[in-house]
């Protein structure tokens, strides 16, 4: 029989169980999502997709790692959140920009946005996309030139003399004619992402995929992405600047990274609203100011700082879209405000 | 049908190890350990002393207050009224009685001559001398319980949902005494002068709604089962309710308040047997499982019946165990030692020895809601969890912290592993301990300016 008496027990809060998800298999399948986009990214604009990705994923490990070392922290890459940060914000940017540029971009991502912040879930911004702002600012020219994908592939290492740029789908539909544009690239060419555009941002129906993988798993709810690409798809409908307003509506959702953005931007947990109905309204204010960004800011393309700007809005979401409480009923509230 | 209640985890239940066996009478432990307090409410004083003789059924405890009598569960001789370990933590005045193993009844046993002639007040009187309380873990008195809620109650509900993991032994009282359960609803029925008792089991247990079925049909026993979702933790009181009757409990609110009153399986056939028999509660069906038992049961034993008795029943425990439970995986309390009783609300005893218990080092929360997204009570755990972590008590107040049931349905989903649960066991004690500091505060002026005024006349 054994010995009760010697026995090592552990008294502990309950529950005594827990589910099988951890920090760390939310990350796994956040990038397991992006591998889609990235694979078409490779297809698209040839083998630098990868290596610029890559690059920028060491980065963010590196810079993750230095900053806990040097602060005496407990090490957190183990999270693989910095992973996803790199691959984020490799996809965000062109990929004929030098290696070096990307890992600036790391460091303010990593350092600046997220460590500074406390690390893990305290980050006030997306730090990929405001690792992007950053870059977009300072390197202006570089972060707007676009290898024309049906011209021919950057090359992995060397000079970018060569490559072939052109203007995107958006930058066209900003100043251009878009005749001309539907003429160029046409809805299945924008919707499978043969066009010019961000690294990850260009294949619309890679990042569906990964979207659809990531609700599946319940890694995000679909809140916020759909809200936020159904607000886009309402307002460019309803207001096309040239064309039909179906036409202008699939060019305007297909171009751009508003997929990227829907899916795997504005789902950031730690700057997106808790609740549901907050996500909601998160995606329908993201929607709200890319449409305006787009139509009358000085940028032909609106959902980085869009998503940036609502970003900074979650805490006042937040407050406002607390649950009800529980036996609280609508009709009780009513005759409380009566009194 | 509704049967639905907002938010909840699905934890895998674990019920496949006991589910299958039946219900084992434990050998006569050669001493019973009987807590004063195995209920709701102020603790029992002990009614024997050192060396009386005592005999099953035997009233030995006398509540003040707010809660229920307390018999012998074996005959014998009284050995020791001491302070012991018990399940709730901590050490509690307990009578120790040595069994004679002679199982004598005693007389205050006495079974009603023609139970169906009985009026409610004196099925409720029967109900409270029986020393029945909620057996599924709350250990609220029930004749408090029907007394309170006769009158206002519209709708009685028995709880068959057993939704924590492990534990099989309501499942296995539908299976093998589903008549004492209807025997009991259809008691219940008449106290509260119902036409209808629902009883709600959740749909992993079909086999005990077909039993019980069966049973209602014979008797046309005025009860119907319904069949819930299988979801944690169905078998809150509060979540119950609202599963089946889609009304929601008022905060700080009882079910009687929606005209409901809720008795679990286990206590509607205590009722049974109190109103037939006379026989008070003496004995519980306790699951033993979990990895770190070597054979896992579900036993029958008197109350009191020392855990390592029950442990060395299902052939001991595995090396390595790290965790004993007194109750449920989500509710239950881990215990520091073996040497705790069975209590009228331990339904389960649970060993761990594999990695049930996932803790990690520096726990972030990375703010995904889940937590949000599980409470059954509408709460914001992460927000709730960085006011208790900071001491911020008006805001904890403002959050509905007292509110939290800590179920545990947060801490179970959150896969940063954060200790909520935890934090507001220790938030809900700051909020009481400034209420309490509060009123304190408003009473102490209120008497110096009574003194005052008393002054200046």
């Amino acid at each position: 029989m054994t010995d009760y008496k010697n026995l090592k027990l552990i008294a502990t809060s309950n529950p005594h169980i827990r589910g099988s998800e951890t920090t760390r298999s939310i990350m796994l399948d956040v990038i397991i999502a992006m591998l889609p986009a990235l694979a078409f990214a490779i297809f698209n604009f040839g083998l630098r997709a990868l290596t610029l990705t890559a690059v920028s994923v060491v980065g963010c490990i590196f810079w993750e790692w230095l900053y806990r070392k040097l602060m005496k922290k407990p090490q957190s890459i183990g999270d693989l959140s910095c992973v996803v940060t790199g691959m984020l914000l490799a996809f965000v940017c062109p990929v004929q920009m030098p290696y070096w540029m990307i890992l600036i971009g790391d460091f303010f991502a990593i350092i600046v946005v997220k460590q500074l912040f406390g690390g893990i879930g305290k980050n006030f911004l997306n730090p990929a996309l405001a690792g992007r702002a950053v870059l977009l600012a300072s390197y202006a020219g570089t972060m707007t030139s676009w290898v024309d994908p049906a011209a021919g592939k950057a090359p992995i290492i060397g000079s970018m003399a060569d490559v072939v740029t052109t203007a995107t789908p958006l930058a066209v539909m900003k100043t251009g004619d878009f005749a001309a544009l539907t003429g160029t690239y046409n809805v299945g060419n924008m919707f499978i992402g043969q066009i010019p555009g961000s690294l990850g941002e260009v294949s619309a129906l890679a990042l569906l995929i990964g979207g659809a993988y990531l609700i599946w798993r319940k890694v995000i709810n679909w809140q916020t992405p759909v809200s936020y690409i159904a607000t886009v798809a309402v307002l460019t409908f309803l207001f096309p600047k040239q064309g039909s307003g179906v036409e202008w509506m699939l060019y305007s959702v297909f171009g751009g990274g508003l997929f990227l953005g829907a899916f795997f931007m504005a789902t950031d947990y730690a700057t997106s609203p808790v609740t549901k109905k907050g996500q909601l309204i998160f995606g329908i204010g993201c929607g709200l100011f890319t449409v305006l960004i787009r139509y009358f800011g000085s940028y032909n393309e609106g959902v980085c700082y869009s998503i940036m700007v609502m970003n900074l809005l979650v805490a006042l979401i937040d407050k406002y879209t607390k649950p009800t409480r529980f036996g609280v009923v609508k009709s009780d509230k009513k005759e409380a405000a009566a009194k | 049908m509704a049967q639905a209640f907002f938010g909840g985890v699905h934890p895998h239940d674990m019920k496949a190890a006991t589910n299958e066996k039946a219900i084992e009478q434990l050998a006569p432990p050669a001493e019973v350990v009987i807590p004063m307090s195995m209920h709701f409410g102020a603790p029992c004083t002990p009614l024997v002393k050192v060396g009386d003789h005592v005999k099953v059924g035997q009233k030995i405890g006398e509540f003040r207050g707010l809660g229920a009598p307390i018999h012998a569960s074996v005959s014998g001789t009284v050995k020791a009224v001491e302070p012991r370990p018990y399940s709730m933590g901590g050490n509690m005045t307990s009578v120790i009685i040595e069994n004679d193993f002679q199982d004598e009844l005693s007389e205050e046993v006495q079974a009603p001559a023609n139970p169906d002639a009985l009026t409610v007040d004196e099925m409720v009187e029967i109900v409270k001398n029986a020393g029945i309380v909620g057996m599924g873990g709350a250990t609220f008195p029930t004749h408090v319980k029907i007394s309170g809620g006769i009158g206002k109650v519209d709708t009685v509900i028995i709880n068959g949902a057993e939704c924590e993991p492990y534990i099989t032994g309501d499942h296995r009282t539908m299976l093998e005494r589903p008549e004492e359960i209807i025997g009991g609803a259809t008691y219940l029925a008449r106290m509260f002068g119902v036409d209808k008792v629902v009883i709600g089991v959740e749909d992993n247990k079909r086999n005990g709604i077909d039993a019980m079925n069966k049973v209602i049909a014979e008797k046309k026993a005025p009860v119907v089962v319904e069949a819930l979702r299988c979801r944690y933790p169905q078998g809150g009181e509060k979540q119950l309710c609202q599963a089946i009757t889609g009304k929601q409990v008022p905060p700080g609110g009882l079910p009687s308040n929606i005209g409901c009153a809720v008795f679990n399986i286990n206590t509607t056939c205590a009722i049974f047997r109190a109103i037939t028999e006379g026989m008070p509660v003496v004995r519980k069906i306790v699951t033993v499982s979990g990895s770190g038992i070597i054979e896992p049961k579900n036993i029958e034993c008197p109350i009191g019946t020392p855990v390592s008795c029950l442990l060395d029943a299902c052939g001991g425990v595995k090396d390595g165990t790290y965790k004993l439970i007194a109750g449920g995986p989500m509710m239950g309390m881990a215990q520091y030692t073996a040497d705790i009783p069975v209590a009228k609300g331990t339904g389960a005893i649970l060993a761990f020895c594999e990695k049930e218990e996932q803790t990690v080092e520096h726990p972030q929360c990375i703010r995904c809601g889940k937590c949000v997204a599980a409470c059954p009570v509408h709460l914001e755990p992460l927000f709730m969890y960085q006011y208790a972590e900071k001491g911020m008590v008006d805001e904890l107040n403002e959050a509905h912290i007292m509110d939290c049931m800590e179920c545990g349905a947060c801490s179970y989903t959150c896969p940063a592993r954060m200790h909520l649960t935890h934090m507001f066991k220790t938030g809900k004690q700051l909020v009481k301990n400034k209420m309490a500091a509060d009123k304190a505060a408003a009473e102490a002026k209120k008497a110096a300016e009574e003194k005052k005024e008393a002054v200046n006349k």
